[in-house]
């Protein structure tokens, strides 16, 4: 099977079956990164961008480093502001980059749609690795894949997303895919961080952590951006890091197996606290090691592959 | 020039008038309006005068030139957007025969000076009138007022802080005040810009999945409940600009039963779109305030039918291709509304919302009676501006062929039904077959 699409921007366009073709594809891709030499020559020929307009550690590092396994040349363009800041517009410096011929853009973008915008002018395949609040699938699916994995399935699983999910694009794009695959979705924050109508995505709201973490199989902290206190999204750090920190005490309410999980970077002692995240519970790192499989997934089948 | 329309539906609101008949125009006046005016040549026992042209009209509506009282048209200061002389162009091509446009301009529209150089930019292209909308306080900065007296005697017809709206209430009330003892309205774009900052799109749930920062109604809402509150203590005509929530909607309807000095317009993207055209992210949707939620918009329509909303005034706002051509967050915000208003209006009366004569009235007399003009009207005498309209002509929007340097329209490729085929202003054609 293929993936019949020239684009990857969103979860909430993607079908349950390009799903599975997607974690099918990154499964088998997991063992490439365990060899010795950790290169197959997929993609040798073929020349990736990485684009991206706001900061990035482990997505531009994951992003680089699936495609140098694939053998796909890269490069990496780190623009520190906008593109309308800098001077030059987003599609012109997109134009210009198209006239060199690459085969995928993968492009972050702290404006929602800006990925979308470039799919509709280049011929060249573009991956979103997050557009504003808007969606983040590669983190999504990178989620998806290490749930499957632990879990063996997603179907019938309680996820409870906890933190600011009115400016989360892990959030958005992790509800678009869970529910899709069947789990059941919560979410829970202050009501500051919790966006208008978002019962209509399919997820029950919990104005309190431990609510929300009840029998929870799966437990996803989102960051929270210490910005947002300017806004009176949140009063402090300590007022959250009591209310709604994941610790050792509310833990208990959660499924005796539960998992953790956390898109980093983490804060630690603010959402969540430093023993669980490096404790038995938490599948974290996982997520990273699975992020490279994900992405050599999808640069694999946006080129032409087939699982 | 004379100039004689047979056989049209006539309809003139301003004296309820709904009928098929002749009108006549002889220097610039409406010399005549009735059945058989080629045999009499208006009862002076003339025939037919040499030069005296004379349209046959059967199957047309006949009506006063249209009203814009929302209009940018970015001059001085913007002319890559838009000049005077293009606005006038895609007004008479839209069938507007006069246009108020605002005063944030650069310079702002804060001193005679402005005033003076629009009027007489407008008179030098001589399509459309022109009548521009001067600040409500010195560089549209909300702190102190401009000279309102002068700026009338320079042609000024009201008092707005379109896009920079007056945050504070005691300047607000001043301006309410200031221009009620010259008998202008003040005319309020009513954001809070504390709830709006960051804001890119309404506030609901299409702005939860697409993750756009939301401008939320109550952001209009609590700036109309001041606005009114102002208004009813001070006594002053407020007019509230680009109605777009229901809210608002409500709002207006209660302070109007109160015997509020209050009278509003809405838009024709307001009822006509909602939040979900900004799903493609496609920048000519982004504009404020924004399209609004499904409720809104009807609450909008209702609004208009049971006549709380008294006018329909497109908030022109012509963008350059730069301004819109880059990220959602980056782009400006504005729809160019002229050559696309009448035929987006005319779809409420094929739906049943209003009669034509109601929406004629919201597009002519009653723009002309906020701004005091003498406009709107087909009376004997009064200036010849007539627009002509063929209401069965299908067409289908091309932003290319816009005479508006603005193409920033969401409703390109849309077929409507409905167009300005005739404008004449002051007994001249401006536009025939447009």
């Amino acid at each position: 099977m293929k993936l019949n699409r020239k684009d990857i921007l969103g979860i909430q366009e993607l079908s349950v079956e390009e799903i599975d073709l997607i974690l099918e594809t990154a499964d088998s891709f997991i063992e490439v990164s365990t060899r010795e030499i950790k290169k197959v020559p997929t993609l040798r020929g073929k020349t990736v961008i990485n684009l991206f307009y706001e900061a990035s550690t482990r997505t531009r590092t994951s992003f680089e480093i699936a495609a140098k396994r694939l053998s796909a040349d890269t490069i990496n363009i780190s623009a520190s502001t906008s593109s309308v800041v800098k001077g030059e517009t987003l599609i012109d410096t997109a134009k210009n980059l198209e006239a060199m011929n690459p085969d995928i853009i993968v492009i972050r973008h702290s404006a929602a749609g800006a990925p979308h915008m470039l799919a509709g002018i280049l011929r060249q395949s573009i991956i979103n690795a997050g557009d504003g609040a808007h969606e983040h699938p590669t983190q999504a699916l990178l989620d998806m894949m290490t749930i499957r994995a632990k879990k063996g399935g997603i179907a019938g699983l309680k996820v409870a997303i906890v933190g600011d999910i009115a400016h989360s694009r892990v959030a958005r794009s992790n509800i678009h895919g869970l529910t899709k695959m069947g789990a059941q979705v919560c979410v829970s924050g202050p009501a500051t961080m919790i966006p208008r109508g978002i019962e209509k995505m399919g997820v029950v709201v919990h104005m309190r952590i431990e609510e929300a973490i009840r029998d929870a199989d799966i437990i996803m902290m989102l960051r929270i951006q210490t910005e947002r206190e300017k806004q009176n999204i949140f009063p402090s750090l300590r007022e959250y890091a009591q209310y709604f920190s994941l610790n050792r005490k509310n833990i208990g309410f959660a499924r005796k197996d539960v998992l953790i999980m956390h898109p980093g970077p983490i804060n630690r002692g603010v959402e969540i606290s430093p023993d669980l995240a490096d404790g038995p519970h938490s599948i974290i790192l996982d997520q990273v090691t699975n992020g490279v499989a994900v992405r050599m997934a999808l640069l694999y089948l946006l080129t032409g592959g087939s699982n | 020039m004379t100039i004689l329309l047979k056989g049209g539906r006539v309809v003139d609101p301003s004296r309820k008038v709904d009928g098929t008949g002749d009108l006549l125009i002889e220097n610039g006046k409406i010399a005549g309006i009735g059945g058989g005016l080629q045999q009499t040549g208006k009862g002076r026992g003339k025939g037919v005068p040499p030069g005296m042209e004379i349209l046959d009209l059967r199957g047309k509506i006949v009506v006063p030139g249209l009203i814009d009282m929302h209009t940018h048209l970015r001059e001085p200061g913007f002319e890559y957007r838009e000049t005077i002389a293009s606005g006038s162009e895609a007004a008479v091509a839209g069938g507007f025969t006069s246009v108020a446009c605002m005063p944030n301009t650069n310079p702002v529209n804060d001193n005679r000076s402005v005033t003076e150089f629009i009027r007489r930019k407008a008179a030098e292209c001589g399509l459309a009138n022109v009548y521009p909308i001067a600040a409500i306080s010195l560089k549209s900065e909300g702190a102190l007022l401009c000279e309102y007296w002068d700026l009338k005697d320079a042609g000024a017809i009201g008092f707005s802080d379109d896009g920079r709206p007056v945050m504070n209430a005691a300047l607000m009330r001043r301006a309410l005040e200031y221009a009620s003892s010259l008998d202008m309205p003040v005319i309020a774009h009513c954001e809070d810009r504390n709830l709006s900052a960051g804001g890119m799109m309404h506030e609901g749930f299409v702005s939860t999945e697409i993750g756009l920062p939301g401008i939320p109604g109550i952001a209009e809402e609590v700036m109309v409940a001041r606005d009114i509150l102002l208004a009813e203590y001070t006594g002053a005509h407020l007019h509230i600009a680009h109605v777009s929530t229901a809210g608002a909607v409500r709002l207006i309807r209660e302070a109007k039963a109160r015997g509020v000095r209050i009278t509003a317009e809405t838009a024709p993207h307001y009822f006509t779109l909602t939040d979900e055209a900004v799903r493609t992210f496609d920048t000519a949707t982004k504009v404020y305030p924004p399209l609004r939620g499904a409720e809104d918009r009807d609450a909008v329509r209702e609004g208009l039918r049971d006549g709380t909303i008294d006018v329909i005034a497109s908030d022109h706002a012509p963008h350059a291709r730069t301004d819109k051509e880059v990220e959602f967050d980056f782009a400006a915000s504005g729809i160019t509304g002229l050559e696309t208003s009448l035929a987006l209006s005319l779809r409420l009366v094929e739906e049943g919302l209003l009669t034509l004569p109601e929406l004629i009235e919201k597009m002519t007399v009653n723009a002309a009676r906020i701004l005091r003009i003498p406009k709107g009207t087909l009376a004997d005498g009064a200036d010849a501006d007539i627009t002509v309209i063929d209401p069965q002509r299908e067409w289908t929007v091309d932003r290319g062929l816009f005479r508006s340097r603005g193409k920033n329209t969401p409703f390109h490729n849309w077929t409507l039904k409905g167009k300005a085929v005739l404008t004449i202003v002051g007994g001249e054609i401006r536009c025939r077959d447009c």
